[in-house]
This record gives structure tokens, sequence and C-alpha cells, in this order.
């Protein structure tokens, strides 16, 4: 006796339908989009142990990207490559551009710094700062800049406005942001990312550590957020993909399989392991 | 046959054996605080609250105070604390954040090094390499540059207080130096990427998140090298020039109440002088032991718990 | 929005990494200095009859620390044999059977507090404890305060070491039928044998060099000596008295002795540390 599966047809069948109530606009032709960040031939290396093959991906500006991919095969790596976080760790090694408009942002001639204000990043774990809620929103805020309390105030209300947590911690401000919940946590380092006004966001499986209801909040917030800001999203979870990206981009072991519009990927997959990937067989 | 419910007999010897082992730990502490108590009686008697703050200290007509040995103890370890906290906070910086693996190493077990060499070898450093250079250079420069202030008046005779914190501070370095930065280590690489990630420079989130998320263990860092500099007696009794006298300048002499121990107790014949220096030994042992309980204390309130010495 | 200088922002990054340079450099120039001094002054001392002969009296050529040095390793020896068990079934007591116990509570807060006594307020106990009582100083009432020092340092390591020992292999072998005892003996030692080793290795070290808590135990002493039940030669008394001194050949001996004392104490402690790391 076996099991009664679904088909292959049928999980992608309802990924493409996931993805299709997003919009009812056709797929979005990534040739008129303007590209906010260009990656060419991207490797990366763990030490002598070579860990991304020759990435090359134009994500655009203002869209949700999604990139999939079973664990293990260089999403997180690839991602962190865009705000050079690798860089505190030794070990790491990039080799190959990234351009974000049309400035290579690897070159030693790129301040990190200044980098670090313009791309956010949301990690899978919620990392609240053993401060208060205000003072972790204020962050970023007091280190880049020299605002007045009530302009930072006024910067941090906002922030958390369009994180959708105002609400919920108004009365709080003071209090220590450990307090929260784990989805009000990360939607506290939303907040804090996007009090500087950054142009990109990556986020590193943002939802893996939250509740479903939780997941579903930040997944709305991530539809809104598109607007000001362009958005990568690395994710495990393919309804979330299709639920949330414009675009996905499927890696296996290392290298970018297949990219392209996401209601697209998820009917017609062109390439067989991304089809596998979407399908089940693995991952 | 179904076991007896009853621990075995071997069982219950080995239990009451080590928990013997374990009341011995109990019982010595109790009998030195007790032991102390008893020895101070004559002083107490004779002397009462006045003692601690009575600057006499005279064998001949056997009228003691411990207020130079409080005012000695109590600057040399201010003087060391002062010197040792900022220099291990960012010595623990550089171990953890900064430093390439093996410079983290060496520099490392040079700590370790630094915190095994004995306080009698530190003594004779100090009294015979140091305090020279101290009086050579480092002393007559102060005196001529700061000398208007009555901290760095008088002769530089090299021996004296400053020198005693100077070495103190050496001494308790190491141990602060290597609680502080387990303390560091222990701030999740989640907490410091993001630091990173909204683009602060390594010093803007090592003090404004990393320090935060740890200061606890830090403040039971200071704590137990405080502890430590308080107690510690050879090194100090060779270089702080044993002077009952309370002076406002670092370079006079001065003494600690480790180092009138170390210095008199052998001597001391008349039971109000033996008792006299019990009771200083007993303000001491109060002193340390409240410190470091409030230390460790404080450190288990945080989750972490002190290292073992060695 | 007005941004903070970066160029400002650098400089101070820059000027706190330099200073957590220099200090670093600051602590082991002071290392570098000391053993530099010592291994200096206290080469010269070294000749044959440094190692071989008493002490004499000053003026007197051809004298030695060797009674110092013997009466040193007597008392040393003597406070290990006391101390190591005591402690080891002390830290056995605590990890073992110590999880929920008011008492191994208690204890392992007077073990921490034993640790945190300056070593003179311990000899000073055990002066009254047994130098008073039995009339005399002795190696014995040195070698007992040496011991109370020591006690809680190899209780505390022996329970850390225990501890972290998994229960996993406590209870395979307690399911096997084997009363406590032998577990805890068989088992559980032997998988935290060597850092039991290094935490008293490392507590030798740390005793051999104390001078404080032998003051008024063992007093000193520059015969030979013949029964532990007298003032006792050791090392590191000897050091105090000859520095103090004014003659000059006493000082040299004093660094002849300190050399001895560091590079021992060092030779464990960096052995113990290496046995360690070596077994982890």
């Amino acid at each position: 006796m076996s099991r009664p599966e679904s088909s292959p047809t049928d999980v992608s069948i309802s990924l493409s339908a996931i993805s299709a109530a997003r919009t009812n606009e056709k797929d979005p032709d990534i040739s008129d989009l303007p590209i906010k960040v260009s990656v060419r031939n991207l490797n990366f290396y763990y030490g002598s142990n070579q860990v991304l093959f020759d990435n090359s991906i134009d994500i655009p500006a203002n869209r949700v990207t999604a990139i999939i991919g079973p664990s293990g095969c260089g999403k997180s790596t690839h991602i962190r490559v865009y705000n050079r976080i690798y860089e505190l760790y030794r070990e790491h090694r990039a080799e190959g551009e990234v351009l974000i408009d049309q400035t290579n942002v690897l070159s030693p001639s790129t301040g990190v710094l200044e980098l670090r204000k313009r791309v956010g990043m949301i990690f899978q774990k919620p990392s609240p700062f053993p401060m208060s809620v205000f003072e972790n929103v204020a962050y970023g805020l007091r280190v880049h800049y020299r605002l007045s309390r009530s302009e930072v105030a006024g910067r941090v209300e906002s922030a958390l406005r369009r994180a959708a947590l105002w609400e919920e911690v108004k009365d709080k401000m003071e209090e220590s942001a450990t307090a929260l919940s784990g989805g009000q946590q990360q939607r506290l380092c939303i907040a804090r990312a996007i009090a500087i006004e950054p142009e990109i966001v990556l986020m590193d499986e943002p939802c893996s550590a939250i509740d479903p209801i939780a997941t579903a909040k930040i997944e709305d917030l991530i539809g809104e957020l598109q607007e000001k800001y362009t958005i990568v999203l690395v994710t495990h979870n393919m309804q979330q993909a299709a639920r949330v990206s414009d675009f996905t981009a499927f890696f296996y072991q290392g290298r970018i399989v297949e990219f392209g519009p996401t209601r697209q990927l998820f009917t017609n997959p062109k390439g067989k392991q991304t089809e596998d990937y979407i399908t089940g067989r693995f991952g | 046959m179904p076991r007896s419910r009853r621990q075995p007999k071997g069982d219950r010897v080995f239990k009451h054996v080590s928990a013997g082992c374990a009341v011995i730990l109990l019982a010595l502490i109790a009998g030195v605080f007790f032991e102390l108590l008893h020895g101070s009686g004559q002083s107490l008697a004779k002397f009462g609250a006045r003692f601690v703050v009575s600057r006499a200290w005279d064998p001949v007509t056997q009228e003691f105070g411990a207020a130079s040995s409080i005012f000695g103890t109590v600057v040399s370890t201010a003087i060391a604390m002062v010197l040792a906290v900022p220099v291990s906070v960012v010595i623990a910086i550089l171990l953890v954040e900064l430093a390439h693996p093996i410079v983290s190493r060496v520099v490392g077990t040079g700590i370790e090094l630094l915190a095994a060499i004995p306080s009698i070898i530190y003594g004779m450093w100090g009294l015979f390499v140091f305090a020279p250079f101290m009086a050579t250079y480092v002393q007559p420069a102060l005196g001529a540059k700061l000398g208007f202030l009555p901290l760095f008046q008088g002769p530089p005779m090299g021996i004296g207080m400053l020198t005693a914190g100077i070495i103190l501070a050496l001494m308790v370095l190491p141990f602060m130096c290597a609680a502080m930065r387990d303390s560091l280590a222990m701030v999740p690489a989640v907490v410091k990427e993001s630091a990173y990630g909204m683009g602060s420079t390594t010093w803007e989130a090592t003090r404004r998140v990393s320090l935060r998320y740890c200061i606890s263990g830090m403040v039971g860092a200071v704590f137990l090298g405080l502890g430590r500099a308080l107690g510690e007696t050879m090194a100090v009794t060779f270089v702080i020039g044993n002077s009952h006298s309370i002076s406002a300048s670092l370079f006079a002499p001065g003494n600690s109440i480790a180092s009138t121990l170390a210095n008199e107790f052998a001597e001391a014949s008349e039971p109000v002088y033996v008792s006299a220096l019990m009771e200083l030994g007993l303000l001491l042992f109060v002193l340390t032991f409240v410190f470091q309980a409030a230390a460790r204390i404080w450190l288990r309130g945080v989750g972490l718990t002190e290292r073992v010495e060695g | 929005m007005k941004a903070r200088s970066l160029r400002s922002r650098r400089l101070v990054d820059r000027a706190v990494k330099a200073l957590s340079v220099s200090s670093a450099l600051v602590g082991l120039v002071a290392l570098g200095w000391i053993l530099y001094e010592v291994v200096k002054r206290g080469i010269g001392a070294f000749n044959l009859d440094f190692f071989t002969k008493a002490a004499t009296p000053p003026g007197v050529s051809g004298g030695g620390i060797a009674n110092a040095l013997v009466g040193t390793l007597l008392m040393t020896g003597l406070a290990t044999i006391i101390a190591a068990p005591l402690g080891v079934l002390a830290g056995v007591f605590l990890a073992e059977f110590g999880r929920r116990s008011r008492l191994a509570a208690a204890a392992r807060f007077a073990s921490n507090a034993l640790i945190g006594v300056p070593s003179i307020i311990v000899g000073l106990f055990v002066y009254g404890l047994l130098v008073v009582t039995t009339g005399g100083f002795s190696g014995y009432a040195g070698a007992a305060a040496l011991a109370m020092i020591m006690l809680p340092i190899v209780a505390r390591t022996a329970e850390d070491m225990l501890n972290l020992v998994p229960d996993s292999l406590r209870e395979s072998a307690l399911a096997l039928g084997a009363p406590r005892w032998r577990t805890t003996l068989g088992v559980v030692f032997r998988a935290a044998k060597s850092g039991m080793l290094t935490g008293v290795l490392l507590a030798i070290a740390r005793i051999s060099g104390e001078t404080a808590p032998l003051l008024f135990t063992a007093l000193n002493s520059p015969y030979w000596s013949r029964s532990l039940a007298e003032p006792t030669p050791n090392l590191t008394v000897t050091i105090f008295n000859y520095a103090m001194s004014p003659y000059h050949e006493w000082q040299r001996m004093a660094w002849g002795a300190s050399l001895l004392i560091t590079a021992g104490v060092l030779v464990i402690t960096v052995s113990a540390r290496a046995l360690l790391r070596g077994n982890r």
C-alpha cells in the first residue's frame, strides 16, 4: 500500500497559484526594470574551500527577490557578500564584483561603513541589542548622524510605524527590548534597520525562528516595505517565496541554477533541478 | 530477589566520606573567622571602635590603630584598579575582537604567565629593579611636571604607595583580563553581526553593544580583581615602605594590612600587640570576604561562574 | 540629516585599536622584563654550593639554599598528600551528590570563599590553630597552611572537571548495575582524570611560590631540617629574609632562589596547561 502522494504538478500548480494571487499583473519583465544590485562572477571561499561558484545575478530595484534552495547551498553566504559582513571572519574571502548602482562595493576603495548604511540586514535569529526598544531603533541614527533628541524620537516612531510595531510598543519604549516576543523582536530589528533609510534590505530567513502568526505579519510587512526598499529574501520556505516575492533565484550547491519571475519559476521551471526542488523531490 | 531499596553500603560510605571532606571546607572558613575574632579579643576590648580610625602604631606604648594600614590597603588597591581596569578591558577587546589568532594565543599565554608568577618574585623585581627605575626616571619626571599637586610631592625614593599600586596593577591585570575575555567571548555572533551590519566601527559596536551585553561579567571581573588586590601581601610588603603613616603623597611610604602582618607578626610578643595584629587580620578577612562574596553573587546572578585560579 | 564625521569615527576606532595593542605590549614587556631580570640576577648565584650546601652566616662564602629547597619540597609534598585526596573527594561530593543538596551549596560557597582568603590570613589561622597550641613553629604547620590553600582550589577544579563529564556516561554505567561509588571512581574519574590532574598540578605550582602562609607557621631556619616538627627552612621565606637583609651575598642568593622558584612554577604551569589542551 502506498501513501497517496501529491503529484509534482500539484505542488507546482499550488505554488504558482499562491504566486498569482499576489498580483493580477502579468509576469514582470526584468529587462524593463532598473537594476539595483548586479553581481558578476562572484566566487566565495571559506579558507581553501570554495562555496560559491561564479554567481551572477541582477536584483531589480524596489522589488522583492527571493533566494531559495536546499540547506547548505550557499544562499546566506551569497547575500552576506552584499554588505561585506563576511569580512568579520578572517577565513572568508570573496572574489568577483557586486555592483550596487554601478559601483563595485567589493573593491577596497568602497567604505564599508557607508555600504552598511545603504544595505541593511535582518538575521535569522532576532537580535535585539541589550537596550531599550527606543535605543535599539535609535542605534543606527546615533552612530551615523548628529540629531537632536526630538529628531531621533520622530524618526524612531516613524521607523516603528513602518515596521508595523508602533502600536504594540509605544508604551514600552523605555523597556528592555529583550522582553518583547520573538515576532516583535524581529519587527524591532526591521525597524532598527530601516530607521537609517537604507536602499536595500537583506533578509536571511527572517521568519524561521518565529511563530506562524508573527510570520504572517512580517510577510505583510515585506509587501509594504518593497515600495521604498529593494528586498532580497533568503528563505527555505517555498510557499513564502511564492507569497511575497516578485522574482526568485534558485541556488544549488553554490551555483545560481535558475532565476526569473516567481510565478514563472514555480509554474514552468526551466531546469530539472529546479523542478525537482520545488516539487519536493529533495531539499 | 528484589534489590533492597536502601543504598548499597559502599555507596553510603562513599557519600559520607566525600560529604565529610566537603564539610571540612565549611569548617575551615568558619574557623578562620572565629579564630581571628577570638584572637582580636584583647585588642577589641582595649581599643574598641577607635581602632579603625586611630593612626597610632606604637609597640612601645602598646597603642595601636588600623587607620594607616586601612588607608594604605585602600589607596594601593585604588591605584591598582585605576591602572589595571582600563588596560584589562582593552586587552580583552584585543583578544576577542581584533587580534589574529596567533597574536591572541601569544598574548593570552603571556597573560597566563604573568598570573603564574609568584607574589614574592614580583616583590623581588619590585624592590631591586622597578623601585630604582621609578626613583630614577618616573618619579622625578612626575615631580617636575605635576609637583604642584600634593600627590606627587616629596623625595623620589622609589618604594612607596605609587610603586606598590603599579605592581599590584600588574598582578591583578591577568586575572581580570582573563575573566573579561571570557565574558566578551560570550556575546552571540548574531548580535555582533547586527551591530556591524548597521555600519558601526569596531569600537562603536564593542562599546555600544558588546560591552553592554556582557557588562555584568565585566563588573564581576573587576570585583574579583579588587578582592585579590586587597589581600596581596608579599609584593606590596617589598615595595610599600612599611611606615605607619598617612601621607597625601603617592611617593611616600606607607603600609597595608597584609604588609604589616608580614613584617611585624613574627616579632610581636606582647599579647596586646599580637591581638592588634589579629584584629588587622580580621578586618582584612572581612573586607575581602565581603567583596568576593558580592562578586560571586553578582556573577551567579548573571549566569557566569568564576574561573578557578590557575 | 547631519552626518557624524566618518573621519573622526574611524580615527577614534583606530586610536582604541592602538591603545589595545600598546596595552598588550606593555603587559608583554613587563613579563619579559621580570623574567629577564630574574634570570640575569639569579643565574649568577647558581653554582655547586648553591645547590648542595645549607646557609652560611653572612660573610662566609660557600653557602647555598639546599636546605631550603629540601624544606620546600617536603612541605609542598606533604601539603599535596593531604590536600589532593581531600580536595578531590570534596569535589566529588559537590559534583556527584551536590546537585540539590544544601550542604553542597554551602560547601561550594565556602570553597569559593576560601580561595579568596588572602594567604597571609591562612597563615594567621594556622598559627593560632597549630603553632600556639603546640608551642612552636613547625614544618607541619607550614604544610597545613599550604594544604589549606590548596584544598579549595583542588575541590573546585575537581568539581568543574567532573561536571564536564556527560550524564549519559554515568547513566550507562549505573544501568549496568554498578553501584554509585564504583561508577564514580571507575568511569567518571577516568573521564575527568586529565583535567583533575591539571588542577592539582596548577595548585602545586601555586603553593610552591607562596610565602605569606609560611611566615608564621614554618618560619625559616638556616639549618638542615631534621624533623618537620621544628621550624623548617624553605625557599620563599629565605628569599624574603635574604632580600630584606643588607648583605649583598644573601641578596644574590635570594635572586638565585627566585630564579629556581620561577622556573619551577612556570614549567609546572605550562606543562599542566599543555596537558589539558592536549587532552581536549
